[in-house]
């Protein structure tokens, strides 16, 4: 900055700028003293600049400007971040999964995203450990990608209700219901992505070498009766 | 020669005097187009500069229209589109030239792009010249994805949560900055909103000034040519390059042929085939955006395939994502990852000739791969494309300095 500022070429007034207001200015590279003076000597202000001066004041110029210009990005940022509308309609859902017959899924949407309700059967629930040596995450040990209630065996509250967003922790791809076995070796049911091939198993789990880095994500949720989901709160009144 | 500019340059009075007073109209006009010299040995690469400048004219004067019928939210875009398309007169003929001339778009920058690549015009002195248009490039893929998402059919919908998410793979921040690129947890109505807001705003202020200081660039160090010589080193006693011609009206004269034959083309897909198979407008955008259900096949369009297949070839969401930007941006080094003292590939030898093979065959290749199912064998090929086109780049700096160069000659050659 210091040195910026002393190269820069200096302006001082014509030695005829006595002529009147309007003062013609002339480009001056020569030192100080060798300057031409005018006819009314030291009475034009022009010789001798403070360079300290001058320098203190661009710099004192550019930061408070520079600060302001932060300042005012700060409303015009912030504008862009979900509105109190967006966040209002993370309202919980109420979900009716009586009438699920086991092996059967639901799609709901809830903060405008889609979840997935899905009642396993006995002999899904049975396929989960087989399997594990497949699976990147097999405990949920990434504390992100369900509530606590979640981490456990069928990443749920309750083992045969499975409640995961159906997105893919890829890029967001809905994922599609593949619940057979077969016939890939390792494969045992879950949800396919269609968009990069990444693979998950019946309780959301993703398997090992696939582009998805997570397990999908579970939702706070809780069971306001036997049969009637309340989806977004994991606990308050029903 | 005969000179047109002699007689721009008469003695004038009234109001071109009046106006030269006060605004630089003649020097201007004078310093761009009729005193602006192009070499006189451009060939059919060189059309596309001057055509793209036509598209974006053609992508400004229809968005406009396509803007007064448009409605920008999630409850009516997808119908508004459909009532320019039935019930607008020649509301169709409008939206078919936007859309097809967003895929013209991309094929006039890739060539023109690639006849950088050929000639060898990103080098010294034109570094500027070719880092503006890479600028230039990355305006315009923001500018066609948001331009995308508008239709909120299914493909602009999923398209944009794929793209939107990978933003998402940037460590610590990623989360916080998806949900400011779409205003709320999903990509919703307000989503579209402002997406509508950069498309039709924010991106072409952007781009008009970019496409001014392009040329501004390029006026100031002059056009290059097949020779890779430059025509500034050869002047006449008058100052004029010898093998130069004037910009207007030699080189607007030929350019006004190139356009009509583009025109040709451009019209033979608006009025038969705006479709294009489902590359320009894609099948699954028909149906309206639904949240429940991603298509079975998802891709981006055509113009973004061979990064999405860079995407896919890499099982790992950063590393993925990682890829692909480095794929997009490293085309912006060129100046100084080639080291070749000739410019044209006239006078290069076979391995930059070898290079620039492989690395056409990759690029087109991972084109096609980027449409295709990301499973097996095509994952594979993706891989070893992927590779192929990064060395291309990376080891540019060793086989531009092996490879064996012709001379140059000193003035531009007629190659009858």
């Amino acid at each position: 900055m210091r040195h910026w500022f002393r190269t820069q070429p200096r302006f001082d007034r014509h030695p005829d700028g006595k002529k009147g207001l309007l003062q013609i200015y002339q480009f001056s590279g020569k030192a100080k003293n060798d300057r031409p003076r005018s006819a009314y000597g030291s009475a034009i202000m022009t010789d001798d600049v403070d360079r300290n001066r001058r320098h203190f004041l661009a710099v004192a110029t550019a930061v408070t400007g520079g600060a302001g210009i932060a300042l005012a990005a700060i409303p015009f940022v912030a504008s862009l971040k979900p509105s109190a509308r967006a966040e209002a309609q993370g309202a919980p859902v109420e979900v009716a999964v009586g009438s699920l017959e086991p092996g059967e899924m639901i799609r709901v949407i809830w903060r405008g995203r889609l979840v997935f309700v899905l009642r396993r059967s006995e002999d899904m629930l049975a396929r989960l450990p087989k399997v594990t040596e497949y699976l990147d995450d097999p405990d949920s040990l990434n504390a992100d990608q369900q509530p606590d209630f979640a981490v456990n065996e069928y990443r749920s509250r309750k083992p045969e209700f499975l409640v995961v967003e159906g997105s893919c922790t890829h890029l967001g791809c809905a994922p599609l219901e593949q619940f057979e076995v077969g016939p890939a070796a390792d494969w045992f049911g879950g949800f396919f992505c269609p968009c990069h091939g990444s693979k998950f198993d019946l309780a959301g789990r993703v398997y090992k070498g696939v582009p998805a880095p997570t397990n999908m994500r579970v939702p706070p949720y809780r069971f306001i009766q036997n049969d009637v989901i309340m989806l977004g709160a994991e606990s308050g009144a029903a | 020669m005969a000179r047109i500019e002699s007689e721009i340059g008469a003695p004038k009075g009234g109001l071109i005097k009046w106006i030269d007073d006060r605004f630089p109209l003649t020097k201007v006009i004078k310093e761009h187009a009729t005193e602006y010299y192009g070499p006189k040995n451009f060939n059919f690469w060189y059309f596309f500069g001057v055509l793209g400048f036509f598209v974006l004219v053609i992508q400004l004067v229809t968005g406009i229209f396509l803007t007064m019928s448009y409605k920008p939210s999630a409850a009516e875009a997808f119908a508004s589109v459909e009532y320019i398309m039935r019930d607008v007169e020649f509301g169709w003929l409008i939206r078919y030239m936007h859309s097809t001339g967003a895929s013209a778009f991309f094929i006039v920058v890739y060539l023109h792009m690639y006849r950088a690549m050929l000639y060898g015009s990103y080098k010294k002195p034109r570094e500027l010249v070719w880092i503006i248009g890479m600028l230039i490039f990355y305006v315009l893929m923001a500018e066609a994805f948001a331009g995308y998402l508008l239709p909120w059919g299914q493909m602009s919908y999923w398209g944009a949560q794929v793209i939107i998410s990978l933003f998402g793979a940037i460590p610590v921040i990623g989360d916080t900055l998806v949900e400011y690129i779409r205003g709320d947890y999903s990509i919703s109505d307000i989503t579209l909103n402002r997406f509508f807001a950069l498309h039709v705003i924010a991106l072409p202020l952007v781009l008009i000034a970019l496409v001014f200081v392009h040329i501004v660039a390029l006026h100031k160090v002059g056009s290059g040519n097949p020779d890779g010589n430059e025509i500034k080193d050869h002047k006449g006693p008058d100052g004029v390059p010898l093998d130069g011609v004037a910009f207007h009206p030699y080189d607007t004269s030929k350019d006004l042929v190139a356009i009509i034959v583009f025109l040709i083309f451009f019209c033979a897909v608006v009025f038969f085939a705006p479709e294009m198979g489902g590359y320009f407008l894609e099948y699954a955008n028909f149906d309206p955006a639904n949240i429940r259900v991603t298509p079975e096949h998802i891709q981006p369009a055509w113009y973004f395939t061979p990064y999405y297949a860079m995407l896919r070839a890499v099982p790992d969401k950063l590393l993925g994502a990682m890829t692909m930007a480095a794929g997009v941006v490293l085309p912006l080094f060129l100046p100084w990852l080639d080291r070749s003292r000739v410019k044209s590939i006239r006078y290069r030898g076979w391995l930059y000739k070898l290079a620039l093979a492989i690395f056409t065959i990759s690029f087109l290749v991972l084109a096609w791969l980027g449409t295709q199912p990301a499973t097996g064998i095509f994952v594979m090929m993706a891989r070893v494309f992927t590779i192929l086109y990064f060395g291309f780049f990376l080891l540019m700096p060793y086989y531009t300095v092996i490879d064996k160069t012709k001379p140059v000659p000193e003035r531009v050659v007629w190659h009858g």
